[in-house]
């Protein structure tokens, strides 16, 4: 008798489970994403491809970047800074646990910076965390960093993908089997194929409405079409623009057009002839036709720059006036410049759609004032070495999708060589500078320089064009930072 | 037939080691730095000197070389740069695919294409035969990924019977993992199906004009018992030499089919390890895609020996 009701109970709990799952909301999404990452630690590679699985899912900084790129709380719950600019300290979350179990405090956050500065550091980007002169362990939920000046951004760049907070026990394995604090933990790579994570239960911050996520890698756009439409995956954030008409009038998916950080322009070799000389930059930045460029290139999407700045960023300025097309102003200029008849030169095109073409469309529209431009296609690594490392070209196009990366103009060293005494100190007083309404001015000031000088010819800011289940909400519209961030990711009905 | 074998093992290892040195020194030829390449264009030049030093690149080429053949030797192939794991793991992981699929499209082909062969060429002139010839002449001009695309649309978007791509590890679900090759494996077989029904068909015409089946024909056995128990036989020789040259293609040149599939098959693994410089794994991949077609040459002459006796013979002398 006894057995017959326990029986009896056991099927009934399990018959309302099974209704309730019936019912349930599904919790796993599936992402196509078109690049594998090499490998899975952000602390160790300048990848998009593994901040796009990894950045605030499964490692977390002192800060994190929301999605209108504003500095939030991430593993620091409070900071207080010195008026000096020079100390900051940070007051660490309780009750953070690694994926492995191992507990997060303060020595863990010693030993990430400690790792970044180190000699033998592979960090893509030990000079953005080089001013910290000690860090020092105050008690195990309290940290001070002291810089050797003020940065006026230094939230910011501890809120990155190359400074999360690492583990001594499991960084050397992060490449492979990432283990960090994240609402989501790493559980097994696919080589080739996927990455699964899932949700991470003790999680200290809000719970996460997922319980899996799963990241598809698929290169091709024609296959990424079948696969949304055949339901294999659920979405994927940055879709093929020539191919987004087929999900645009469909209800069953939701396309999501934002911005990202990714200023396309027309980099020039400002140390080789004739392009050292002003007029003749003048010259080509009036020959362009951004709008069509943009029409051809992107299908539209993509909004028009006319100085290496993001136009979503707060210190953004609309300097796209600047140089407006105008043919006969361009011949002008190159006719001041000693060149009537415009000159040739060759443009470098690295292996994405958004050079290759636009590459084609800058030849017809220089063609028009007598530049004649001859196209090399390269690989990337072939770029890098050539362009980049060499800086053996004359021009080349390329999209820059770091954020805030306008002080590259301040070396002159890098590859396109510009180099002004007067933009360095800017950048410099910048740099020091954490008085919000000044930073503005001289963030403003510094693109109008840009502009002026027409260093580069400033093309248009990458759109972020996602295809996305409809169904799927939390999505980030924008992308101020490298990643996929799962958060606020969630099925409705 | 040993010493035959012998001679063609001999010729086996110096072609491996012929192959290492080109592949080692074509590949140092190579424009790009896999340490820039995986820290950007913001980074610094001391952080790229760094990764350059922890990678071993800092080494005089000669000194590489020979550590790599050493450690392939001991079965060490190295670790991949950019991915930081065992390239002979990455590897082993790739083929646990690339191998099935290659058998499987093999397996399809042969059981499509030769007897399709064989019937054109018993109906040689007929009706038949001429459809058949079309059929395979359109196989064998229609790309493998186009109709890989066709198959994906019909089979996955319109009537989502089998999955448009992807792959779960065996391990994890050995009947999914069957289901995720079947379209793959039905576009690479198309065309080699369409040359094996050609070739087939050809040689099976050769040969019934040939002597031996006059002779046999003679002695009272029907035209089908004589082209069954004589030309078959002597008709596989120049398929076994398409069989082979099949799988080695097979192997080697699936990247595109793998791509429409995104499928992780080793032809995607070396593409994209190229693109991102990882020469240690371009190089170890090379290396066993160089054994896998040798090897599957070496078989080749072996079955061919053991098909027609006139070559060991010739061989032995």
């Amino acid at each position: 008798m006894n057995k017959t009701i326990k029986a009896f109970g056991l099927a009934l709990v399990l018959t309302t489970a099974l209704a309730g799952m019936a019912m349930a909301q599904p919790t796993e999404v599936r992402i196509g994403v078109a690049l594998e990452p090499p490998a899975l630690d952000p602390t160790a590679g300048a990848a998009e491809a593994i901040d796009i699985v990894v950045y605030q899912n499964v490692f977390e900084g002192l800060t994190r970047i929301d999605q209108t790129g504003a500095v939030q709380p991430g593993l620091a719950e409070s900071w207080t800074i010195s008026e000096d600019g020079l100390t900051y300290t940070f007051k660490l979350h309780d009750g953070v646990t690694f994926h492995d179990g191992t507990s997060f405090d303060a020595e863990d956050v010693k030993f990430s910076f400690e790792r970044i500065l180190a000699a033998d550091s592979t960090n893509a980007h030990p000079e953005f965390y080089k001013p910290i002169t000690s860090i020092t362990v105050i008690d195990p939920l309290t940290i001070e960093l002291k810089l050797d000046r003020p940065i006026g951004r230094f939230l910011f760049d501890l809120g990155r993908g190359d400074a999360v907070i690492v583990a001594p026990e499991s960084a050397d394995n992060n490449a492979n089997e990432p283990i960090g604090t994240g609402p989501f933990a790493f559980v097994q790579w696919d080589k080739g194929s996927r990455v699964i994570l899932e949700a991470y239960g003790p999680y200290w911050g809000e719970p996460v409405h997922l319980t899996k996520a799963s990241y598809v890698f698929i290169g091709d756009t024609a296959t990424m079409t079948n696969a949304l439409l055949a339901g294999d995956i659920d979405g994927t954030n940055n879709f093929a623009t020539d191919a987004l008409a087929v999900f645009e009038g469909n209800p069953q998916f939701n396309v999501l057009v934002g911005t990202t950080e990714g200023e396309t322009i027309l980099s020039t070799n400002n140390k080789k002839p004739p392009f050292d000389n002003l007029k003749v930059r003048q010259a080509m930045a009036h020959a362009l036709d951004r709008q069509a460029i943009i029409d051809g290139t992107t299908n539209g999407y993509g909004a028009p720059i006319g100085a290496p700045f993001a136009p979503h960023n707060p210190y953004y300025v609309d300097l796209t006036a600047t140089y407006p097309h105008d043919l006969e102003a361009a011949k002008a200029l190159l006719a001041e410049a000693g060149l009537p008849d415009g000159f040739s030169a060759t443009l470098k095109l690295p292996p994405v759609a958004y050079a290759r073409t636009s590459g084609q469309i800058i030849a017809s529209q220089f063609a028009e004032v007598g530049i004649k431009l001859e196209l090399i296609n390269v690989e990337w690594a072939q770029w890098l070495e050539d362009v980049y490392t060499n800086k053996d070209f004359d021009l080349t196009i390329v999209s820059h999708v770091e954020p805030f990366d306008i002080g590259n103009y301040a070396n002159p060293d890098y590859y396109f060589g510009y180099d002004n005494p007067e933009f360095q100190a800017l950048i410099e007083k910048l740099n020091g500078t954490t008085d919000e309404a000044v930073r503005k001015d001289l963030a403003i000031e510094a693109q109008t320089i840009l502009a002026n000088d027409a260093v580069n010819g400033y093309l248009f800011e990458l759109a972020q064009t996602g295809v996305w289940n409809a169904k799927l909400t939390g999505m980030w519209q924008n992308s101020p930072i490298e990643g996929l961030v799962l958060r606020d990711i969630a099925w409705t009905e | 037939m040993i010493l035959f074998a012998l001679r063609r093992l001999f010729g086996f290892a110096v072609t491996l080691l012929v192959a290492a040195i080109v592949i080692f020194w074509l590949l140092d030829l190579l424009p790009g730095d896999p340490a820039q390449f995986m820290l950007g264009i913001n980074a610094t030049p001391e952080a790229v000197a760094r990764l350059r030093g922890q990678m071993g690149l800092d080494a005089p080429a000669h000194e590489r070389f020979i550590g790599w053949i050493l450690g392939m030797l001991q079965g060490d192939f190295g670790t991949s740069y950019t991915q930081r794991a065992p390239v002979a793991e990455l590897i082993g992981g790739r083929l646990g695919v690339t191998l099935p699929l290659a058998v499987f499209a093999m397996v399809i082909s042969m059981a499509v294409g030769l007897p399709l062969g064989i019937l054109a060429a018993r109906r040689r002139g007929k009706a038949l035969d001429t459809i058949i010839m079309v059929t395979a002449q359109t196989g064998v001009a229609i790309p493998n990924f186009w109709f890989g695309m066709l198959l994906t649309l019909l089979f996955a978007v319109t009537l989502r019977w089998l999955p448009p791509g992807g792959f779960t590890p065996w391990n994890e679900d050995s009947g999914a993992a069957l289901r995720g090759l079947v379209l793959p494996s039905l576009a690479l077989a198309l065309p080699q199906a369409s040359i094996l029904a050609r070739v087939m068909r050809t040689a099976l015409v050769d040969v019934t004009g040939q002597d031996y089946i006059r002779t046999a024909r003679a002695k009272g056995l029907t035209m089908g018992e004589a082209v069954w128990r004589h030309g078959v036989r002597n008709a596989l020789l120049p398929v076994l030499t398409i069989l082979g040259l099949q799988f080695a293609y097979l192997v080697a040149g699936t990247i595109i089919v793998e791509n429409v599939f995104y499928l992780p098959g080793l032809g995607r693994l070396i593409f994209t390890a190229i693109s991102e410089r990882d020469l240690i794994l371009v190089r170890g991949a090379t290396i066993i895609l160089v054994v896998t077609v040798t090897a599957t040459m070496l078989l080749t002459d072996i079955a061919y020996a053991l098909v027609d006796p006139r070559l060991r013979e010739r061989s032995t002398m």
